[in-house]
């Protein structure tokens, strides 16, 4: 029969040693990193195997909808005027649903700087009491179209920008990025964190509107894909595809500037900060997962995002719930003066890249911070490899150099994250614990088993 | 104290910088340290935990600044010092990729173009499901892993030969394919003989004894020892058969396993019929007696077989294979002799072995010279032993019985407790021989004489009427090369004999003669 017939080449899942007589006798083998799945109850395994037709059909149907997204800048314009839900006494946050008494550290110093910003408190105490008071209502960012970084706080006046993705007609909206340090999505309140957003509001946020309506519309997809071939994954490193969208605004900003300083300031600004484009690959991820939303025994994971207490996860196929559990703290390389014990589990909508193929999906892509995963080229390889153990499909827009433009890994599969217990993987920045100190470091890390394990058995018992 | 060292226009990237730091901060006495490029937002972040000295907020933009806050000047200079060489450090070669582990099955499978058999040794209760996805991805499957239902056994194995696969075990320790050592196997020559095994010991041994004798094997199919009972049905048995005896390089085949269920012999049987090439079967205590088909050759012992085998490779007269085993006899019979004389009271015979199927071939050999042997794997259940530790006459025990072998490696890797009990049957006036066996091979314990002499030496010192008889499983090509055990051993004053039958042999001879007396 055939065994006999051809070159013998092993997959050795389980003790290494036993590839030693396979080289001695220079035989091929490649060993398997194996992992437990994340279920035990063998029988809802079963049960997806025996859907997986239909699974299948509708995973490809949602995840074509993700692939075809054309997700483009097409304005800026205030919350309350342009988020579906909005209310002046709504906050929106990073992550799953989350009451007051459970939000971590960062998320209350971020509430507080935003009821401060809003002017419907003057100083922290009052603040404090008003966030608590019940007269603020909170929400998901996710559940109103929105993503934001780290607390992901938004309040009615806080420009946004807007993104269509044109293939769908449909929107998303994120705010500007203040740049690193002490600043609001970290949980810092003070009054420089203050000031820098009336001046975003004030300044930064009209005169990018004005360069944008000029523009008509940006192409982020496109911004992206060259972004990954100059060295960003677009969560953690940003300075590509920060100095791509410099070089398409700043004509436009000198044009429609109020004066020339304003544009110098302006563009200085996003010189400055080369996070600047994170909340645009943030809106552009979730303007794209969003098109492949609702679709019927589909398990391809449409949102993973973390508040700082809860880590959750929503699939195409289960309409809105959230698939909750407790947020892990990142393995991190922190700032001088500040260990793990300071910081905070994991917090952000930022997931939301990896989510849609890029992040520490598309690390392999990132050379320069390699540094957070091990410190080899060849680490940052191997995360993203195994990123393609649990997605659907490759993307057909972004896509990595070093293998050899292979497109990203896109499309969770979250039967796929069960069965092999790979977990996927996600890049971070670490806040402090603590309201209003601030970011204290940047690493990754794997999303925790929970959330993906509880979406799994609620998806595979549902099936009809 | 703080120290500060500022290094002028040296660009390093910050997460660089960071991991220095974190490794700096580890330094005994060092309680807080930085590492940056004196940027002004830098110097910032430094300011709020007191690193700021006035030399870094002096540097520059491009310039790299050190700072170590430290209890002693000692510890900062050593610090300083550390961050001198983990800066210089060259970078680790990117890995070729060559080596790198897959992150699952498809990524193996897309690694491996061609991949074409699993071995699978991971927890039991994973084992089945990974069985099931290595299959439907069109590989073949060993499944060295126990502790799988026998539902999923017959499941996998019903679905496997539907796709024209195979499914070797579960519990299958040794395979040899396409000339490859699998899991726990030895290297041996190459030849035509193909072998199916339900008792990885018994592979082993016929491989190895082939093999040491000059011819060589094509391919050795295991296929785990509940293969052959009633619930599974020779599946695997029966397709190995098939497959060897549609191989155009298997010439024999020699057939090993402990007695199958009689309803399920009756099937091999059936099926050892319609293979025109001839057929060698030892069933260790279930010989057949039958004539099956005109070149089809029963054998009592894994020696037999193995003889047999190469004889009928080789196209030597079968009586060859009687001579073989006579010289061996003869051999023994005079260590036997010259063993005897240092006997005074000593009469009993105690083995102790690592390989199951070696308890079984020792229970068909001893009893003949030697009268009634208990066991803690008795081939006869009135000679059971009630407790596997406490042994009284003559008796051999299989070390790798589950109830010596829960949360401890298997005896032929891990040595321990064999050892002891060694020493302490040794100790026993009325332990005349010891009898063992030493398995060699990828798998095995890979340094055996280190292992094993200092028990050896201390059993003569306990004992000096101990006679210590083993056989030595192994091929000099083997990664502890057989020839250097050997030597090792004999300089012990332990007799070694090539085969396990013959050790039994030997053992049970000294023990006869000794009664005799």
């Amino acid at each position: 029969m055939k065994l006999f017939e051809s070159e013998l080449k092993v997959v050795n899942i389980g003790l290494e040693s036993f590839r030693q007589g396979l080289n001695d006798t220079g035989t091929r083998s490649v060993q398997v990193q194996f992992k437990p799945p994340l279920s035990s109850e063998t029988g809802l395994f079963m049960k997806a195997g025996k859907k997986s037709a239909r699974i299948n059909k509708a995973n490809q149907k949602a995840l074509t909808k993700i692939l075809a997204a054309k997700p483009a800048l097409v304005g800026m314009g205030v919350a309350l005027d342009v988020i579906p839900g909005m209310k002046k006494n709504l906050i929106l946050h990073a992550g799953p649903p989350i009451t007051w008494d459970r939000m971590c550290g960062p998320m209350r110093g971020a509430v507080m700087g935003a009821l401060i910003y809003e002017g419907m408190a003057k100083a922290p105490k009052e603040a404090e009491k008003l966030a608590a008071s019940g007269k603020i209502k909170y929400s998901p960012c996710h559940e109103h179209n929105c993503v934001g970084p780290m607390a992901g706080i938004i309040s009615a006046s806080m420009p946004v920008f807007i993104v269509k993705n044109e293939a769908d007609g449909n929107y998303s909206y994120a705010t500007q990025n203040e740049g690193l340090g002490k600043v609001l999505r970290y949980g810092a309140y003070s009054p420089e964190v203050i000031e820098r957003l009336k001046w975003m509001g004030k300044t930064l946020y009209p005169t990018l509107k004005a360069a944008i309506k000029l523009l008509g519309r940006l192409d982020l997809k496109s911004m992206v894909a060259q972004a990954l071939h100059m060295g960003d994954e677009v969560h953690n490193r940003n300075r590509a595809a920060t100095s791509l969208f410099y070089r398409a605004i700043a004509p436009a900003v000198i044009k429609t500037a109020r004066d020339p300083e304003t544009a110098a300031d302006v563009l200085e600004f996003i010189n400055g900060n080369d996070h600047f484009f994170l909340n645009l690959s943030m809106a552009l991820s979730k303007a794209s997962l969003d098109a492949g939303r609702g679709v019927k025994d589909s398990s391809l994971v449409v949102v993973m995002a973390r508040n700082g207490t809860d880590f959750g996860v929503q699939l195409s196929g289960t309409g809105g719930k959230w698939f909750t559990g407790p947020a892990p703290v990142p393995d991190a390389l922190y700032f001088p003066g500040y260990t793990k014990a300071d910081a905070n589990p994991d917090i952000g909508d930022s997931a939301i890249t990896e989510t849609n193929s890029l992040g520490g999906f598309a690390i392999a892509a990132a050379p320069a911070i390699v540094q957070f995963v091990g410190g080899t080229a060849a680490d940052a390889v191997s995360y993203t490899l195994a990123m393609y153990e649990i997605t659907i499909g490759e993307n057909n827009i972004y896509k990595i150099p070093y293998l050899n433009f292979r497109g990203t890994p896109t499309g969770i599969d979250v039967i796929k994250v069960a069965k092999s217990g790979i977990l996927p993987f996600i890049d971070t920045g670490v806040a402090h614990k603590k309201a209003g100190v601030g970011q204290v470091g940047a690493g990754v890390l794997s999303a925790p088993p929970e959330p993906f394990a509880k979406a799994f058995e609620y998806f595979a018992r549902n099936l009809k | 104290m703080i120290k500060t060292v500022i290094k002028k226009g040296a660009y390093f990237d910050s997460v660089s910088l960071m991991q220095v730091a974190k490794k700096l901060n580890a330094v005994a006495g060092v309680m807080d340290s930085a590492v940056v490029m004196a940027t002004k937002e830098n110097k910032g972040i430094i300011k709020a935990s007191g690193l700021l000295t006035p030399e870094i907020l002096k540097a520059g933009d491009s310039d790299l600044a050190i700072a170590v806050s430290a209890k002693t000047p000692e510890a900062a200079e050593a610090a300083l010092a550390a961050a001198e060489e983990l800066l210089n450090k060259k970078p680790a070669q990117p890995s070729s990729g060559t080596d790198r582990k897959a992150a699952g099955l498809d990524d193996a499978v897309k690694m491996l173009d061609g991949a074409n058999l699993a071995v699978i040794s991971v927890a039991g209760r994973f084992a089945g499901a990974l069985a099931a996805d290595c299959l439907e991805k069109g590989l073949n499957v060993m499944l060295f892993s126990d502790n799988v239902p026998v539902e999923t056994e017959v499941e996998l194995k019903r679905s496997a030969i539907k796709k024209g696969l195979l499914v070797m075990g579960p519990d299958c320790g040794t395979a040899i394919i396409n000339g490859a050592p699998i899991a726990f196997a030895n290297s041996v020559r190459r030849g035509n003989i193909g072998v199916v095994a339900a008792s990885g010991t018994g592979l082993q041994e016929v491989t190895t004894l082939i093999s040491n004798e000059g011819a060589g094997i094509s391919q050795a199919i295991g296929t785990g020892g509940r293969d052959v009972k009633l619930e599974v049905g020779a599946l695997t048995f029966i397709q190995a058969l098939r497959m060897l005896a549609a191989d155009p390089g298997t010439g024999v085949i020699l057939l090993v396993s402990k007695p199958p269920h009689p309803a399920i012999l009756k099937r091999i049987t059936a099926e050892i019929k319609k293979i025109d090439k001839p057929v060698v079967a030892v069933f260790l205590g279930g010989e057949i007696k039958e004539k099956i088909k005109e070149d089809f050759y029963p054998a009592k012992t894994l020696e037999e077989a193995g003889y047999k085998t190469v004889c009928l490779s080789k196209g030597w007269k079968l009586g060859k294979a009687r001579e073989m085993v006579y010289d061996m006899n003869l051999k023994a019979e005079q260590l036997a002799k010259k063993e005897v004389m240092k006997k005074r009271r000593s009469r009993c015979l105690r083995g102790l072995f690592s390989g199951g199927t070696f308890v079984s071939e020792a229970q068909l050999i001893l009893p003949e010279l030697i009268g009634e042997v208990r066991s803690n794997a008795p081939l006869d259940k009135r000679f059971k032993l009630k407790n596997s530790m406490e042994l009284y006459g003559h008796a051999v025990i299989d070390l790798g019985e589950d109830e010596f072998t829960v949360g401890r490696p298997h005896p032929m890797i891990d040595f321990t407790l064999r050892n002891k009990m060694i020493i302490s049957e040794a100790k026993k006036p009325e332990v005349s021989v010891l009898l063992l066996d030493l398995v060699l091979g990828y798998g095995a314990n890979l340094k055996p004489l280190e292992d094993i002499l200092p028990a050896i030496v201390e059993a003569f010192i306990q004992n000096r009427e101990l006679s210590i008889v083993t056989s030595v499983t192994g091929t000099e090509t083997d990664p502890q090369a057989r020839f250097k055990i050997v030597k090792g051993l004999e300089a012990a004053g332990v007799i070694v004999m090539p085969s396990n039958a013959g050790a039994c042999r030997l053992a049970g001879e000294i023990v006869r003669l000794v009664e005799k007396r």
